[in-house]
């Protein structure tokens, strides 16, 4: 209470007595919950309840083509995985993927934030070139990116022909290359969010700051290293983590632009997932995957809650 | 601080630069000249033009490209890139095949139909929960808020062998519904909605109350009303997110009649062979109508997008 009557040191009706307070508290369970229970309802049905079966399903032998969960199996789901070498291979790629991308997505984004803050014009233009293709469909990315990709036709290989080399190697059939790829089309794709999201931040910090720095002679580069950086700390704790979960869960890039190929060689753990569970009927060996793919994510989550929480700590 | 307000607010630095000479810094930096100073701003002034520019061109050349090809010819396309380039001879074959075709109907009509039934069910349905959690005091409200901040770390991509698995028992798939319900909890919508009420200032709401409304008279004649730039963003998020979702209607649709834009598109590489011009079009009419909705509502979608931080 003391802080919202802070807030609004003007409040216009006199606060009730706890008692009269009380009164008109008491009765509020009752609609409480009426108005929890539509959303509730959904929550539990497509959330807590996938996450229990997830989990169930992950010790049995859960099969789409039988009922029920099927004959009890331990671990055994989840030492299948774990010996699996295509589990690793897969766990790799997504993890070799989630570094590849993240480096360049956020330090890309904080310079072109950084820039176009700077030039504060033409915005509309940024926006369009930057952020639009975050807001499209992975499936209208992929028809695009796989079309510049497409062996020697294609934009990219004609690119590198006219530049000298007469047969390059096909960007999405080259073992080594596809996941370069695919990661190229992401970072292309999904930059937008977090270009927005570094702008936000830019805002929030009070131009007074560069005034005094340049009244005390500090270069541009100067007031960007002790000024912008450090105070976007924050901002970039934000679009880090975030982009390391967005990456974590690739799936529609890979599945549209390679399938997991050639071979397996850019196969992703949900693509592994989906593999087992949809092309293989394999419902519980799948669950265990997708159990051990939410502890990475999970691992992730608590880190940055940790940072977080120490970054307030700082604050405060 | 007075001449702050006259200045240009882009060009700081001269502002301050004025005050300079004033000013007897603790330990004096390395002293410039103010037109060496002046010059430095502008150059990197410029510098940032060219570079963003350069970077901006980039980032706009694939999509170009895939217009270009849209409007080329299926065979001039199959010849490779340089044809692509020079071949001037604008056609709208592409197009005309592909709406005259039928499927892209089916593909808009299903992803209409599911966003905007997601959209309806997930605005009114979160607004309701943040609305009971932040104003009603009630046993239990700290345990659902919990639940909900354990929701939000399990991606919904990570339950789709579950959430098919159910799906598939309830007999839903091959429905609308199938994708439609697994996308209503948006935990983030509740939350964004709930920050969004908790700023309201709550007299009007305590008056009503002691005139004697019912809390959903509250919420729909007072909270609501109030809350139109959130609805909006909200909605046109939730949109963007479920009209692009690709691989809960991927695994739950199998029907081509019922398929949506992304599950659609996902299926033209295979079916349309050479005709490269063709699939160029396609994916341009599935972006299309998420460019509209862009230029409709350029900030709502960006301040959306950054308030609410969805990612993919």
């Amino acid at each position: 209470m003391t802080a919202s009557t802070l807030e609004r040191p003007t409040a216009p009706v006199a606060r009730p007595s706890a008692r009269e307070e009380s009164d008109v508290r008491r009765g509020e369970a009752r609609p409480a919950w009426l108005f929890i229970a539509p959303f509730g309802i959904f929550y539990v049905l497509f959330l807590i309840w996938p996450i229990i079966y997830m989990l169930i399903s992950s010790f049995f032998n859960t099969s789409l083509v039988a009922k029920g969960f099927g004959s009890f199996a331990g671990f055994g789901n989840y030492a299948e995985m774990l010996t699996l070498p295509l589990f690793w291979e897969s766990m790799w790629h997504t993890i070799f993927f989630t570094i590849i991308t993240t480096i360049p997505l956020v330090v890309l984004a904080f310079v072109f934030a950084i820039l176009a803050n700077r030039v504060r014009r033409a915005q509309w233009f940024f926006r369009l070139a930057f952020f639009v293709p975050f807001i499209l469909p992975s499936a209208a990315i992929a028809i695009v990116w796989t079309f510049i990709y497409s062996p020697s036709t294609g934009l990219w290989d004609s690119l590198r022909t006219a530049l000298g080399n007469p047969a390059p190697n096909p960007v999405l059939g080259t073992p080594d290359l596809a996941l370069i790829g695919v990661a190229v089309t992401t970072i292309w794709w999904t930059i937008g969010f977090n270009f927005v999201l570094y702008l936000a931040g830019l805002q929030d910090i009070p131009r007074e700051l560069y005034e005094a720095a340049a009244v005390d002679g500090a270069s541009q580069w100067q007031q960007i290293k002790s000024i912008t950086i450090p105070l976007l700390g924050r901002t970039t704790t934000l679009v880090v983590l975030l982009q390391i979960i967005a990456s974590l869960k690739i799936f529609d890039q890979v599945y549209l632009m390679t399938a997991g190929g050639p071979g397996t060689s850019s196969q992703v753990v949900l693509g592994l997932v989906t593999d087992t569970a949809f092309t293989n009927y394999r419902v519980g060996a799948g669950s265990a995957a997708s159990v051990l793919l939410l502890i990475v994510i999970l691992i992730v989550t608590g880190i940055r809650q940790l940072i977080e929480r120490a970054q307030n700590r700082r604050a405060a | 601080m007075a001449s702050q307000t006259v200045s240009d607010p882009a060009r700081p630095e001269q502002t301050a630069r004025k005050h300079r000479s004033g000013v007897s810094a603790a330990a004096p930096p390395p002293r410039r000249s103010e037109a060496q100073e002046r010059k430095s701003g502008q150059v990197f002034t410029v510098v940032s033009w060219l570079v963003l520019i350069v970077f901006a061109v980039l980032w706009l050349i694939p999509s170009l490209w895939a217009i270009k090809t849209s409007l080329t010819s299926n065979a001039t396309a199959a010849l490779g890139a340089l044809p692509i380039l020079t071949d001037w001879k604008l056609t709208l074959g592409s197009y005309g095949t592909l709406l005259a075709g039928g499927d892209i109907w089916n593909w808009y009509l299903a992803s209409a139909i599911t966003s905007v039934i997601t959209v309806a069910l997930t605005v009114i349905f979160g607004s309701m929960a943040a609305y009971a959690l932040s104003r009603l005091r009630f046993r239990g409200r700290r345990a659902v808020f919990l639940a909900m901040v354990l929701g939000i770390m399990v991606p919904p991509q990570v339950l789709i062998v579950p959430v098919f698995a159910e799906l598939n028992a309830v007999g839903l798939l091959n429905t609308y519904w199938a994708v439609i319900l697994p996308q209503v909890p948006s935990v983030i919508a509740v939350f964004v909605f709930k920050q969004f009420f908790d700023g309201l200032p709550k007299e009007f709401e305590e008056s009503a109350r002691i005139d004697g409304a019912s809390f959903w008279t509250i919420y729909r004649r007072i909270v609501l009303p109030l809350s139109k730039p959130v609805i909006a963003a909200m909605s046109i998020v939730t949109f963007v997110g479920v009209w692009n979702n690709l691989i809960l209607p991927l695994f739950v649709l199998s029907n081509p009649k019922l398929m949506t834009i992304p599950v659609g598109l996902a299926t033209v590489q295979g079916s349309f062979g050479q005709r490269l011009s063709d699939i160029q079009a396609s994916s341009i009419l599935g972006a299309l109508p998420l460019v509209i909705l862009f230029v409709i509502f350029q900030r709502r979608i960006v301040e959306g997008v950054a308030g609410s931080g969805l990612k993919g």
